[in-house]
């Protein structure tokens, strides 16, 4: 902190304004203060307008928590979310294994693999690694191309026993270009890719990944922006080069063809 | 009991009030801290345990805030945020006046707006509030004390503006 007897600063006023002077130095500032007048009026305007903006404010303090702001209904609204997800996992492991069924594997492209029981950050960035490092790509942004798809997703649907789907997203004007399998610490990430009339291309990235259920995270890096959610042993990415207020929708549909 | 809600509810009334005096609206500040609390939780395990509980909430509804704004910004068909575009409509208007503090912190950029609510309603340290800007200390007081010369001027002029309506 400053000397008692150091010379009278900008920041000694703010702090006298604040009340975080030491009594010491509250007492060096206000004898210099009182020898300058135009200073000791703008400290009085500031501590009047402090205490105005308090009062005016100090309602919103005094009001009851409103109920959908309680924690526990937060966490009711959490978890119903992901209740409708159940199957979603079938959905999921479908996916992983349309991966597994292409083979295709490329060590450094997913980053540094923490795999399972990565953290969420480890998660966004692979995603969105693996978004930018395809979506790029001109000549084979998939490894699987739609046309191939009711092929693979029937015989992956009699693997597993269940019947599978990539996210209907025409809605949007996104159509499915295809699919690729990515690797992902030990085991395998599934990436569809997705694009529309205007050339922008959308990622659905789906991995094993053993953290804790999560609410939909949106994150953005440079333009490319990222829904994320975690849910009963799967992490779930939708990329784009697009807004939050573009992509939630889709992420939400995403979310819901994948428990449906 | 619920380590999460013990902790967080206590603050809930702060980032309402902060909350409030950012959107200007009682619905859009709720959504706002229902949105904060949902991002919480959802960080929960990666919080810092030493760190300032508090600090972090205000970091989190702070960028919350700002991306919001910044969406809407984006949008063409929707006005901008004349108070956060320096010498826009709101700043050349004539009306430029304020009659109390709250209506002059209307008129500040967010960043003006921030520091001078959680500094001085919000009791946060200068630090902390470094902190949740992630700005250098020294940059949230001069920051502040622009801040505090533009809100003094602000309400300079509604005082006169008054008067003169008056007589």
């Amino acid at each position: 902190m400053t000397m008692p007897g150091a010379p009278v600063g900008d920041d000694d006023l703010a702090a006298l304004v604040d009340g975080r002077l030491t009594p010491e130095r509250r007492a060096a500032v206000e004898a210099w203060l009182a020898e300058h007048p135009d200073a000791a009026a703008r400290v009085e305007a500031d501590r009047s307008q402090r205490d105005d903006l308090r009062a005016r404010l100090a309602f919103k303090v005094e009001e009851p928590i409103p109920s959908r702001l309680r924690i526990a209904n937060i966490r009711v609204a959490r978890r119903a979310r992901s209740l409708s997800q159940l199957r979603a996992v079938a959905a999921a492991v479908a996916l992983v294994a349309l991966g597994g069924a292409g083979g295709w594997v490329a060590k450094d492209v997913a980053g540094t693999g923490q795999g399972a029981s990565s953290s969420p950050v480890a998660f966004v960035s692979d995603a969105v690694g693996a978004y930018r490092t395809f979506v790029v790509e001109i000549a084979h942004p998939v490894e699987v191309r739609a046309g191939d798809e009711a092929h693979l997703i029937t015989w992956l649907s009699k693997r597993i026993g269940k019947p599978l789907k990539a996210p209907d997203l025409t809605g949007f004007g996104f159509r499915l270009m295809g699919g690729r399998v990515l690797p992902a610490g030990a085991g395998a990430a599934a990436m569809l890719m997705y694009d529309d009339d205007a050339g922008t291309r959308l990622t659905v990235y789906v991995r094993a990944d053993k953290g804790a259920e999560t609410a939909f995270q949106f994150m953005r890096e440079g333009e490319v922006g990222t829904f994320t959610w975690l849910d009963r042993g799967f992490g779930f990415a939708v990329s784009a080069k697009a807004d939050r207020d573009r992509l939630l929708p889709i992420a939400e549909a995403v979310y819901k063809d994948l428990g449906a | 009991m619920d380590e999460a809600a013990a902790l967080l509810e206590p603050l809930i009334p702060q980032l309402r009030r902060y909350a409030y005096a950012m959107t200007r609206d009682h619905e859009s500040a709720d959504d706002l801290v229902q949105d904060t609390l949902e991002r919480a939780l959802s960080r929960w395990a990666l919080r810092r345990r030493d760190g300032d509980l508090r600090a972090w909430l205000f970091a989190i509804e702070r960028n919350l805030h700002v991306s919001s704004i910044r969406t809407r910004r984006r949008r063409p068909e929707s006005a901008l945020d004349a108070a956060d575009e320096p010498g826009g409509p709101a700043t050349q208007e004539a009306g430029l006046a304020a009659r109390d503090a709250l209506e002059a912190l209307d008129h500040l950029p967010e960043d003006h707006r921030t520091v001078l609510l959680l500094v001085g309603v919000e009791d946060l340290t200068y630090e902390e509030t470094a902190r949740v800007l992630d700005l250098p200390v020294g940059t949230v007081m001069s920051r502040l004390s622009r801040a505090r010369t533009r809100l003094r001027a602000l309400i300079e002029t509604g005082r006169s503006g008054y008067l003169r309506r008056v007589k």
